[in-house]
């Protein structure tokens, strides 16, 4: 029970003990601890803004698929009056063609008709000065009657 | 005990002397051979078995912490560094709970007085007979005190030290100005410039009462309390001696008083620790 010199030298114990503490103890013990705090409040914030970002994410592929089915509806809208615009092109193309061609057909025939015509006027004309020269028995100047024989021709 | 010889007396007086290394009156440096001659060596004398046992003790909380400490990882931690970071934790938390300042040397200080004060608690818990009997086999023939709380040297020295502490605190947080008007002009306060003056030696004397009794409480409560428990030990290790009823009856005493005294070990290493932020908050608040 006696108060002596055990008392100074416990409180340089004690300084010292606490100073071990402080440097060799508490100081890493208590950074770790700190740095695994950070750790997992990181690692929570993390997989938050990870929920986050896959909400927007689904958000922004509904939105994408709604465009793209938009422009998917508008593009066949398209294409199907497209169509229809084509299919009366040709339809015009072909009335055009076919008339082009009855019209090419036609001009043939006037043009294979006329000239039956001018060798039928030929030969009519020689006819008429052989048959007149074989009635009348002599021969038929034919140009003598060149104006008989052309109104002939132009009656043909 | 030591010796069939002895009386319960001299049983008692043995377990609560401390093993002292001195100066004899004749000017000889030795150990003291009896309880008055301890006393005769007044302040020049140091207690051996408490500077031992409670270095003994530190340098075992330092071991297995540092050890931990040297290979701690922020990643899974093992079973033993799981312990020791729940210790510094619970330590951490009752800091933080009553210490609202900015000081790093708060929380180690409070870390090493619990941890000190509970181990030199739990040699309460070693049998009373069984470290002197040890010492007395091994040929070491002197008093042993195992239980290092239970010399108030030791608590003194940590009241003190954390006493010193606080003043330090005191005046570099308000200033000697500031710390001198807590002490003088609370809690009688008045307007009137010569009623203050005049209030002053008495706010003094509440004041440094009110401060002079926190160290020693603090350490007279440890003492008291360990000191009373070690006591009760020995009374009931006197009962052994006496007969086989009584004998086994005091064997049964023994072991409820010494599960009892688990809860009176961490308490007051508890009530040091929290009782020493509280000290040192207070010396950091500076709106009174």
């Amino acid at each position: 029970m006696n108060i002596n010199l055990t008392l100074l030298l416990e409180m340089i114990v004690f300084a010292i003990f606490v100073w071990f503490t402080m440097k060799f103890v508490w100081g890493p013990i208590v950074g770790v601890l700190d740095e695994r705090k950070a750790t997992i409040a990181d690692g929570l914030a993390a997989s938050e803004k990870g929920l986050k970002d896959q909400e927007m994410a689904k958000e922004l592929a509904k939105q994408k698929v709604k465009e793209a089915k938009l422009e998917a509806a508008e593009i066949i809208a398209q294409a199907k009056s497209r169509d229809t615009q084509m299919v009366e092109e040709a339809k015009g193309k072909a009335v055009e063609e076919a008339d082009r061609i009855i019209a090419g057909a036609q001009a043939e025939i006037d043009q294979e008709v006329n000239r039956a015509k001018d060798s039928l006027r030929t030969q009519v004309s020689e006819l008429a000065v052989a048959g007149a020269s074989k009635i009348l028995g002599k021969e038929v100047d034919a140009s003598a009657h060149k104006t008989a024989l052309k109104d002939l021709i132009a009656q043909i | 005990m030591a010796s069939g010889t002895l009386t319960s007396t001299e049983y008692i007086r043995h377990h609560l002397s401390n093993a002292t290394f001195g100066r004899h009156a004749d000017g000889s440096w030795g150990m003291a051979r009896s309880a008055e001659e301890a006393k005769e060596m007044g302040f020049m004398a140091v207690h051996v078995d408490s500077m031992f046992w409670s270095i003994f003790l530190a340098a075992v909380f330092l071991f297995f912490f540092t050890r931990v400490a040297k290979n701690i990882s922020a990643g899974v931690p093992g079973k033993m560094q799981n312990f020791v970071e729940w210790i510094v934790e619970f330590v951490d938390d009752s800091v933080q709970d009553s210490f609202t300042g900015k000081n790093k040397l708060v929380g180690p200080l409070a870390l090493t007085v619990f941890a000190w004060v509970l181990l030199m608690n739990a040699m309460d818990l070693v049998p009373v007979d069984l470290i002197p009997w040890l010492f007395d086999k091994a040929g070491i023939a002197s008093f042993q005190k195992v239980v290092p709380s239970t010399d108030p040297n030791v608590t003194f020295a940590m009241a003190l030290s954390i006493f010193a502490l606080v003043l330090f605190y005191s005046v570099k947080n308000k200033g000697f100005g500031g710390f001198a008007g807590e002490l003088t002009l609370h809690p009688f306060e008045a307007k009137n410039i010569f009623v203050k003056v005049l209030l002053i030696p008495i706010n003094f004397f509440l004041e440094f009462v009110s401060l002079i009794s926190k160290p020693i409480s603090l350490a007279l409560r440890l003492f008291g309390n360990m000191y009373a428990g070690e006591m009760i030990f020995i009374l009931i290790a006197l009962m052994l001696t006496a007969g086989p009823v009584i004998g086994v009856f005091g064997g049964g005493l023994q072991l409820i008083w010494a599960i009892f005294h688990i809860l009176i070990v961490i308490l007051q290493a508890f009530i040091f620790m929290t009782l020493t932020v509280v000290y040192l908050e207070m010396a950091h608040q500076t709106d009174h």
